[in-house]
């Protein structure tokens, strides 16, 4: 005990990262470097060398070879495909999202709690089974199939039933994120503009919005990822059509199960780098507007 | 404001602010087509098996050993997320080094990079001819391809959840108690053990969780560097997709159902988690 405390204040004058005042209130010198290292050796294990094979095996044979994975029209169209899927998914969940926190953050009303826990609910749900449900209302023989095949739509094995099970996957991101941000805000601000005479749609854009836009970029970006890289449910309902129904990570896969490495991981790549940037832009928003981003300090 | 007899039997409260109707008449129709009714599908769908019907599904023997590995091996997985999650949550909180902010930025990856793409990184990098892999070849160890490979892709999956949802707390901790308890004379160790840790208990259970129930659905990730051997390194998930490519809807609705059942459960003591922590520690 006592030579934990002298321990501890001999390291609050060496160390000059530490306080004085704070010196009995951290480990000894030597167990923060073996918990640093632990912690960093542990990163290093699982994500940081995983992210770093990728660009490596895309580049193995050089950049020919890794540039030539992207001149293939089936690359080509699975970049096209992804683009357009995050192009409906990702504006439907935003408009979702802005709705269904307006009208849980700003009013009081029964059912509050069950209708946030039900938003929520596509986050619990495994990726098969969020494909697997979607496959059973639209396809040939779920619950809508016998109109579907008389009216000659095809839902699943389509672009549709890519693009639903794309919006499903990413159904919470800006709800959860907004309703607590838009919660803590109040509805003072909207009051004073609505007595001031602004109609409700011009307090919205330039009261309401302007408050919650960090916020909005924040998931807006989460979702994005999101629903670029989805797999398991995308898998379900597409059914592997190259060219026509094949999104990126799909075409990963398709790539990867043909021992074709190089091309796999110069597509895979690519999402990578989207991963990429979707985290330096995410920690320079919370560096920068944390306080606009989420209720409270953090999370919780 | 003329407030009406008793506000609480009101459906909602009064207010001046406008779109009520619009917003929550939208959000509802939303969440009923894109949400609620293909799940309760899945619902009746499982039912028109009917309790015996779900149980032959889930005794079968494939289907039990895939839902046996699954849950073992997430429970596995979230433990270990869960130790090594609070070492990390710890020393990026209480820690000053260089790198720390990017060590915490790099713990978010796996909530970004798509799963097909963490699953080929993954199984490249512990295949008996990879980097990790190789290694542990030479002592014996066979990662990918077996059981152990998904323990490492849930893992991978899980630990964003158990850093993040214990580094608020910790970062909240008041340091005037660990002082109080050094002057009186407690050891390092035992302010660590019975002074810091029991009020972050709760959000380490809910981390723990979460990656369970993360892992248990997660499929991306996991079949590159499964190998996917029947009995041995078939996961749950895997399974539904087989069953679906079979057209067997009942079965793959069957295994879906009972993932859903468990990890609601899971969900649910989760919440139990928070409420008792609220009541016990004055916060979620």
């Amino acid at each position: 005990m006592s030579e934990a405390l002298t321990q501890g204040s001999g390291a609050g004058v060496r160390d000059e990262t530490q306080r004085s005042p704070a010196s009995v209130v951290t480990e000894r010198r030597v167990v923060r470097w073996l918990l640093i290292a632990v912690a960093l050796t542990f990163l290093a294990l699982f994500l940081v060398l995983p992210l770093l094979t990728v660009f490596a095996q895309a580049l193995a044979k050089g950049w020919g070879a890794y540039l030539a994975a992207f001149s293939e029209p089936d690359a080509r169209a699975a970049i096209r495909l992804t683009l357009l899927v995050a192009a409906i998914a990702v504006p439907f969940n935003l408009v979702f999202g802005v709705a269904a926190s307006w009208a849980i953050a700003k009013f009081e009303f029964r059912g509050k709690n069950l209708l946030v826990t039900l938003i929520d609910l596509p986050f619990s749900v495994s990726p098969v089974v969020s494909g697997l449900i979607y496959v059973l209302v639209f396809g040939s023989r779920g619950l809508f199939g016998p109109f579907l095949v008389e009216h000659d739509i095809q839902i699943i094995f389509a672009v549709p039933g890519i693009v639903l099970a794309t919006i499903f996957v990413t159904f919470p991101f800006v709800a959860r994120q907004l309703i607590p941000l838009m919660q803590e805000q109040g509805t003072a601000e909207e009051e004073a503009a609505l007595t001031l005479g602004a109609s409700g749609w011009h307090a919205f854009w330039t009261v309401t919005l302007p408050n919650i836009r960090w916020g909005l970029l924040y998931s807006v970006l989460l979702c994005n990822a999101r629903a670029m890289g989805e797999f398991g449910a995308v898998s379900v309902v597409s059914g592997h059509i190259r060219g026509l129904t094949n999104t990126l990570p799909l075409h990963v896969e398709i790539l990867y199960n043909e021992y074709n490495f190089v091309a796999a991981f110069a597509v895979a790549s690519l999402l990578a780098g989207l991963a990429l940037v979707t985290l330096a832009v995410k920690s320079v928003l919370e560096w920068r507007y944390a306080d606009d981003i989420a209720a409270g300090a953090r999370r919780h | 404001m003329v407030e009406p007899v008793n506000p609480r039997l009101r459906f909602r409260q009064r207010s001046v602010i406008p779109g009520f109707g619009l917003t929550l008449g939208y959000t509802l129709t939303c969440l009923g087509l894109v949400v609620l009714l293909p799940l309760a599908t899945l619902v009746v769908k499982a039912s028109g098996l009917g309790f015996s019907g779900i149980w032959d599904v889930a005794t079968d023997p494939r289907v039990a050993s895939a839902l046996r590995v699954s849950f073992g091996v997430s429970l596995l997985a979230a433990l270990t997320a869960s130790v090594f999650g609070g070492i990390v949550a710890w020393v990026l909180t209480r820690y000053d080094f260089p790198g720390r902010k990017l060590a915490d930025a790099v713990v978010d990856l796996p909530f970004a990079l798509p799963t097909a793409v963490a699953g080929i990184a993954l199984a490249s990098l512990y295949a008996p001819n990879g980097l990790v892999g190789a290694q542990l070849a030479k002592i014996g160890i066979e990662a990918a391809y077996t059981p152990a490979g998904i323990f490492i892709a849930m893992v991978f999956i899980g630990l964003p959840f158990a850093v993040r949802t214990v580094q608020p707390l910790i970062a909240e901790i008041d340091k005037e108690v660990e002082e109080a308890s050094a002057i009186l004379g407690a050891s390092r160790i035992t302010t660590l053990l019975r002074v810091v840790l029991p009020p972050l208990i709760p959000a380490v259970l809910t981390g723990f969780a979460l990656a369970f129930a993360r892992g248990v659905g997660e499929y991306g990730s996991i079949i590159f560097i499964a190998g996917n051997l029947p009995y041995v390194s078939e996961i749950a998930p895997l399974l539904i997709v087989i069953k679906l490519s079979e057209f067997d809807y009942a079965g793959a609705s069957a295994i879906a159902v009972i993932m859903l059942g468990i990890s609601f459960v899971t969900l649910l003591a989760i919440n139990l988690i928070q409420a008792w922590s609220r009541r016990r520690f004055g916060y979620v």
